[in-house]
């Protein structure tokens, strides 16, 4: 069994897909990285993906328009992370369970939606492979990195891209200074309420994308539970990155080879219980936050309410 | 927990479900449901009829069983998201021990039946627990791999080693394990219902947390540890043990959960068991205010709802996952609104500030 994983053509089949599959990590993991480098641990993020891998579908379905589907799924983030946002920067809401009610409130309204619009499994146009000229005839490089949809590219590039806004810009600093001393910002003229709740918006619509990759650049069909824990996931990403897009990436590129991975073995039929394939990621996971854990420094004001009137 | 007197308490959470199922009555008009039928059906059924009241408390009994660990987990610091995949856990190790000794003799059967779910639910719990103390791992992300770990787990014994022999003989297949003994089972409390000793089960443990957590000093350090963590390391109590003891029984509490569903109502382990108590068990403990024994009127309130939101969808058929939601939405609420528990001024300031213009920075000398 291990030379059918061998073989040249299954190997570059698993990385492509481990490539593409990096997507939705990264889009939900950098956007949460905001969220919690201003201070706020936004746990609804696979809430968000849900409703936003069903936005996505749904509108894409309706109109025949994958992109008018992103447009909804941003929209869709925009305003759960508006939600959020309110709950735990202005009602300084204990951050860990309004996450998860996000998240409950997320998957099981995107699921009543889905039953009550659609209810069966049907495809919808999704975007398509741009193979970029002459990168992509590269052999095998080529089929790895430069055949993919916009959606891969454009997450990929988000990668330096939110690295320059979080260390190079002046915004940036002062989402990192609201994240650490939420008071001294606040003494030098920096809104901490309006700062939060750009980053929260901010991750929430990346997050929203995420899901819409799920949807519109992968499957192009809407299941229960599509979104299998990656929102999570990418909470956990954003930990094992150490708060830094170039962290983000290569933990965002750990997890998609694995779930790459357990695809294919899925895939090639071969001789292990797929439930274990399934679990290997979330195994990973857990591995992944012990071995980083412990000795990370982390934003010092994450999860704390800032309360410019005092108690 | 709150400055606040009882009646305020009472009044915000109040607000809270009312706020929610506000929302809900808009996705109810979304799903062509008048939500006047759907919230009649869901607030009377329960409580009109024999079944009604007996299917409220069949449902209460998990929920205080869950909702009983995660507030002994809640109280020493330590967010268990976990209780789904402890539950799952609990009543496969259960169900395969009642399964390995079917001819022991009913007494000694069903305790130790209910033994095993728990230590194998508190080692499911302890796991997330033990890396939270000691390698400072984020105990709601790790309980939450764990639930998904558990469900494919569980599925793999289905499917595999634990299926019932006749399921496959059969050929249908269909994932669940062969029938537990009866001298294992839950005896029913009213001929005719599915209302078990489970509930009696229940309430008793509820007595026995509110003694731990408040009567005895194990209990006391690990409520020092919830509220002051180093303070109360500077009082000499050993931080982590606490830590690792409060999931070991926060996982137990959700894996006897459910081994008493199993024990209590299907007979046999099938998936699914644990029918979303495990994130339902969080909104009862949070509503009970976090006690052991408010936990109980949360989960008959929560028992019924959910039973009504059963109702409701056959009376108005709209999707079942509008239960869920409207859960999401409870939480959203009842954290969101708990601000107004904690800082009594807290309303009167944002009334305040609709009225007035936002206050002017004030200028306090300028730059040093």
């Amino acid at each position: 069994m291990i030379h059918q994983l061998l073989s040249l053509s299954t190997i570059v089949g698993i990385l492509a897909t481990a490539v593409r599959l990096t997507t939705p990590f990264l889009l939900a993991a950098l956007g949460e990285m905001f969220a919690q480098r201003s201070g706020i641990y936004n746990l609804g993020v696979e809430g968000v993906m849900m409703m936003g891998a069903f936005g996505g579908f749904w509108v894409a379905l309706v109109t025949g328009s994958a992109w008018l589907g992103i447009l909804a799924a941003m929209g869709i983030g925009a305003l759960m992370g508006l939600l959020m946002a309110f709950i735990s920067v202005t009602m300084q809401a204990e951050q860990g369970i309004s996450g998860i009610g996000l998240y409950m409130f997320g998957w099981g309204l995107a699921g009543f939606l889905f039953r009550l619009t659609v209810g069966y499994i049907t495809s919808i146009d999704g975007f398509k492979p741009i193979a970029i000229p002459l990168l992509s005839d590269i052999p095998v490089l080529g089929t790895v990195l430069f055949d993919h949809n916009w959606m891969v590219y454009f997450a990929l590039l988000m990668v330096p891209i939110t690295w320059v806004i979080l260390f190079k810009t002046t915004w940036g600093l002062k989402v990192r200074a609201v994240g650490v001393t939420p008071e001294a910002a606040d003494t030098l003229g920096v809104s901490v309420a309006r700062v939060r709740y750009t980053c929260v918006i901010i991750g929430s619509v990346m997050a929203g994308l995420a899901g819409a990759f799920l949807t519109l650049g992968h499957t192009n069909m809407y299941a229960d539970n599509i979104t299998a824990g990656r929102g999570f996931i990418a909470v956990a990403l954003v930990y094992f990155g150490r708060w830094n897009p170039w962290g983000i990436l290569g933990g965002a590129f750990l997890f998609s080879f694995v779930d790459a991975l357990q695809l294919w073995i899925q895939v090639l039929g071969l001789n292990i219980p797929y439930e274990f394939a399934v679990m290997t990621p979330y195994v990973l996971t857990i591995l992944a936050l012990a071995l980083v854990a412990g000795r990370i420094w982390e934003p010092a004001a994450l999860g704390r309410p800032f309360d410019r009137e005092g108690g | 927990m709150g400055k606040q007197s009882p009646g305020m308490k009472l009044l915000v959470l109040t607000g809270a479900v009312v706020g929610a199922l506000l929302i809900g009555a808009l996705l109810l008009l979304m799903a062509g449901a008048n939500p006047l039928v759907a919230y009649k059906a869901m607030l009377l059924g329960p409580f009109s009829s024999r079944y009604g009241i007996t299917e409220t408390l069949v449902k209460t009994t998990p929920l205080i069983l869950v909702a009983l660990g995660i507030v002994i987990a809640f109280r020493s610091g330590t967010l268990n998201i976990g209780a789904e995949g402890q539950m799952m856990i609990g009543a496969l190790a259960g169900s395969a021990f009642a399964l390995a000794f079917p001819s022991l003799p009913g007494i000694i059967l069903l305790p130790a039946t209910l033994l095993v779910s728990f230590a194998a639910g508190a080692l499911w719990g302890g796991i997330p627990g033990w890396l939270k103390a000691y390698l400072n791992v984020n105990e709601i992300l790790s309980t939450i791999m764990l639930n998904a770990i558990a469900a494919q787990f569980v599925t793999y014994m289905l499917r595999g080693p634990l299926i019932d022999p006749k399921e496959v003989s059969y050929g249908t297949g269909f994932p669940q394990t062969a029938q537990i003994a009866k001298a294992a089972w839950l005896p029913r409390l009213l001929p005719r219902t599915r209302l078990h000793w489970g509930i009696i089960l229940a309430l008793v443990l509820a007595g026995l947390v509110y003694i731990f957590l408040w009567r005895t000093s194990l209990g006391y350090k690990m409520r020092t540890v919830g509220a002051q963590k180093e303070a109360s390391r500077y009082g000499g109590v050993r931080v982590e043990r606490m830590m690792v003891l409060a999931m070991l029984l926060s996982g137990g509490f959700a894996g006897l959960a459910g081994m008493v569903e199993v024990l209590g109502i299907h007979h046999r382990l099938m998936d699914g068991i644990s029918g979303g108590y495990g994130f339902s068990g969080i909104v009862v403990a949070l509503f009970g205010q976090l006690h052991p024994l408010g936990v109980i009127p949360a989960a008959i309130l929560f028992g019924a709802l959910m039973l009504g939101a059963d109702m409701m969808q056959r009376a108005v058929s709209v999707p079942a996952a509008i239960v869920f939601t409207i859960q999401g939405l409870v939480v959203l609420f009842v954290v969101g609104s708990d601000i107004f528990i904690r800082r009594p001024g807290f309303a009167a300031r944002i009334f305040k500030r609709f009225k007035t213009p936002p206050r002017p920075v004030p200028d306090e000398g300028g730059a040093q």
